[in-house]
């Protein structure tokens, strides 16, 4: 055998070996490849979230399915996965008032560590929703999620009926003052009652939409909203779980008072179980001049043939009586499921996820990031019509009680608003005194006195 | 055995098989028999049941499972028989249901009066009138908020037809004086057909020789009706009114479809506040409790329904 001979052995062999080593690497990947299921609402920003995701695949070898449940029935459905230790999800995109009952009950794993050894710091996320979405107790460095999509009620408005001059001189005629984006609810009441029952682009339309739906949390949704700007309090700020005057508070009182009387003057008619959808129905078929919803909504508006473009406006809640100004927060985390048998491969979603170029191009589909990264970068403001209310929005939350017995909590509230607010019965007063009690003996039960 | 089929059968028995067999005695096959559906009656009615008992004694909660459970007695059933919104929620049960059986069996009845006749087109009359009762509750209840929607649907629009109101300036299921019977329509609509075809095969099953007999006597056609076809459908009617009655205390999906137990909790009917004790509030035990005292109710009144029924039948 010559020397040329031995090169060309020697060649054929180093090149068998890598071959070798490539099968074997391949059947490694392959055999670390793990189908994972990611468990979420069914709504826009879903399916922004499987496009997002296609990249993870490549990435990753793994491969995303998807189990999407309508708002409504959501709470309902997931809440019964984990509860009954199912092993349907993997990743868990949950409602941020899940979060106690999810980290008390063992059904998130907590992800500190994971955050630590893969450089993912909290600091990177906006307090808001590190506070609201991955923090159980609140207010302490105790991870259960990482943010995946910021939240927030806000406001959209029919610019061009607001801009139309003949609306602009009927209204300066009766107020006294510009037709404009409201600062205060007593604005935004004047402006609904005046567009309530005008005609618009040839049709009877209608002031505002409000929340009212009564089997999930809607009307708690919608109505917090408002009595938070108007003082509601959840409870005394020095002595937790005492509700006694903040909860029924006649500044909370005046704020349901407030919430009824809008839902009466001002929205369309039949509109007494209305949610978010029913709100995007009503504004993108022009039947009304403002409508509340959560900021998910916004991108769906903004491109509509109907209302998109110049036609939509957006804006943050406005202030109270006493110039506080809150809004309701939404929004969810991600998290592991306890119960799932691929946490380590569910874990290197959430890595993937956490980075910021895969968060920049969630905001660009449409999802609504939550790194500051993105949301503070120069160019976000002015990268959507509705990106600065964005973050005026989410500068300003407040969540409803994320403690393990929420659920109670919240059916208690659906029971008192709607009974208040669309059946009619009572007064606010009562209405909140009785929630207040309610409330109470919840918490009794669960051994918080 | 003569039989030449019962010959082949015994030739054809292994004989391990058939001396097993016939050391049994008729009891004893008997039991190997029924042991299956006992066993799975016991396994799917009867342990359930024995389980929510037990459960309806603790503050057991499923969401909860690392607390421990504490026995709490009969305080789940006197919270729930105390509990102000128990008896609102039963009241607007008793109105769906009385209000639903009423119609639905003055409805039902009336229509298989009419389809029992002879007339061009029968056929396709029952097919059309029994459509209702194919349709998914769900479906139904959807669709039905629709037609009530106060501004585009139709239930509006007719009203306002036939009394000049303004369409939009009533809802049915956003106002508490018509929500509870925005339910009872809707029910009525989708149930009737099955209440028809229950009364039809009774009005069916009346000899018409009865008749020809009552002609014969002079008897007039409102006599015959009230002294032959009333008494001959009534056990007929009763079954009606007994399924319709189970089936619409337990009734669900099609309101929460339709008003989700609102506005405030007029249409809660108490399957729907049970759900909600169960499901959403996670109150095991307290939902135990409720389940057990619903079944009691249920149980009690059908079995005193049944004697009724029984004693009608035997007259």
């Amino acid at each position: 055998m010559n020397r040329e001979d031995w090169t060309m052995k020697a060649k054929l062999l180093k090149t068998s070996a890598a071959l070798a080593v490539v099968a074997a690497l391949g059947s490694v990947s392959a055999a670390q490849a793990e189908d994972l299921t990611l468990c979420w609402a069914a709504w826009d920003p879903a399916n922004a979230l499987i496009e997002l995701s296609k990249e993870y695949e490549a990435q990753s070898g793994n491969t995303m399915h998807f189990e999407f449940v309508p708002w409504t029935s959501f709470a309902d459905r997931m809440l019964n996965e984990l509860n009954s230790g199912g092993k349907l999800c993997d990743l868990m995109i949950g409602d941020s008032q899940w979060i106690g009952g999810a980290a008390e009950n063992g059904q998130y794993i907590k992800l500190n560590d994971f955050f630590d050894a893969n450089g993912i710091s909290m600091d990177a996320f906006i307090p808001a929703t590190v506070v609201g979405y991955s923090e159980w107790p609140k207010n302490t460095p105790n991870y259960w999620s990482l943010p995946a999509f910021g939240d927030v009620v806000g406001w959209t408005y029919r610019k061009d009926w607001f801009a139309e001059p003949q609306n602009q001189a009927d209204f300066k005629a009766k107020y006294g003052r510009d037709l404009a984006v409201p600062k205060t609810f007593a604005e935004l009441k004047d402006i609904a009652e005046f567009f309530q029952g005008r005609e618009e682009d040839g049709k009877k339309v209608y002031g505002a939409y409000i929340y009212t739906e009564r089997g999930s949390e809607g009307i708690t949704m919608g109505a917090m909203d408002v009595l938070y700007s108007f003082g509601f309090k959840y409870d005394n700020p020095d002595k937790p779980y005492d509700m006694e005057g903040f909860v029924n508070s006649d500044k909370a009182v005046a704020g349901l008072e407030f919430y009824k009387s809008l839902y009466d003057c001002c929205s369309p008619p039949g509109m007494s179980n209305a949610y978010m959808g029913e709100g995007v129905d009503a504004f993108k078929s022009g039947q009304v001049a403002m409508q509340m919803n959560f900021a998910f909504t916004w991108p769906g508006f903004n491109t509509d043939p109907n209302v998109g473009g110049d036609k939509t406006g957006y804006f943050p809640n406005p202030a109270g009586p006493d110039g506080e100004q809150f809004a309701q927060l939404g929004g969810q985390g991600i998290s592991v499921v306890a119960a799932s048998e691929k946490q380590d491969a569910a874990l290197t979603y959430i890595k993937w996820f956490a980075q910021p170029d895969v968060q920049a191009k969630w905001w660009k589909l449409g999802g609504y990031s939550a790194l500051k990264a993105v949301v503070e970068d120069p160019g976000f403001a002015t990268s959507q019509p509705y990106a600065q209310t964005f973050l005026d929005s989410m500068a300003i939350v407040k969540d409803f009680w994320a403690e393990p017995s929420y659920a109670t909590l919240m059916q208690s509230s659906q029971k008192w608003f709607h009974d208040y607010v669309v059946a009619g019965n009572g007064t606010a007063k009562e209405a909140l005194d009785g929630l207040a009690a309610d409330w109470h003996a919840t918490f009794e039960e669960e051994g918080k006195y | 055995m003569s039989d030449p089929m019962a010959h082949r059968i015994a030739a054809a028995t292994p004989p391990a098989l058939a001396h097993r067999i016939r050391g049994l005695s008729d009891r004893a096959i008997a039991w190997v028999f029924v042991a299956p559906t006992i066993f799975l009656l016991l396994a799917v009615n009867i342990f359930p049941l024995i389980w929510t008992i037990r459960l309806s004694l603790t503050d057991f909660r499923t969401n909860r499972p690392n607390n421990p459970v504490k026995f709490v007695g009969i305080e789940n059933y006197r919270k729930i028989l105390t509990d102000a919104d128990t008896w609102l929620s039963l009241q607007a049960t008793a109105h769906f249901l009385i209000w639903t059986i009423v119609l639905q069996v003055v409805i039902g009845f009336a229509l298989a009066y009419l389809i029992n006749k002879k007339f061009r087109g029968n056929d396709l009359w029952t097919t059309l009138i029994v459509l209702p009762m194919m349709l998914s509750p769900a479906v139904v209840g959807n669709f039905w908020t629709f037609l009530y929607q106060p501004q585009i649907g139709l239930f509006n629009y007719v009203i306002a037809f036939f009394t000049g109101a303004d369409p939009s300036s009533f809802s049915m299921i956003g106002e508490v004086g018509l929500a509870p019977w925005a339910i009872v329509i809707v029910d009525t609509w989708m149930w009737t057909p099955f209440v028809m075809l229950i009364c039809l095969a009774g009005l069916r099953s009346i000899p018409p020789s009865i008749y020809e007999a009552a002609e014969c006597d002079r008897a007039s056609k409102w006599r015959q009706f009230w002294t032959i076809t009333i008494p001959m459908v009534l056990p007929f009617l009763m079954l009606a009114v007994l399924f319709r009655g189970i089936e619409n205390f337990k009734m669900f999906d099609l309101v929460v479809q339709l008003t989700g137990g609102g506005p405030g909790a007029t249409t809660q009917l108490v399957s729907i506040d049970l759900k909600r004790e169960a499901f959403e509030k996670w109150r095991t035990g307290y939902a135990s409790a409720y389940a057990v005292i619903l079944f009691v109710t249920v149980f009690g009144l059908a079995s005193i329904y049944v004697k009724a029924l029984n004693k009608v039948k035997d007259r």
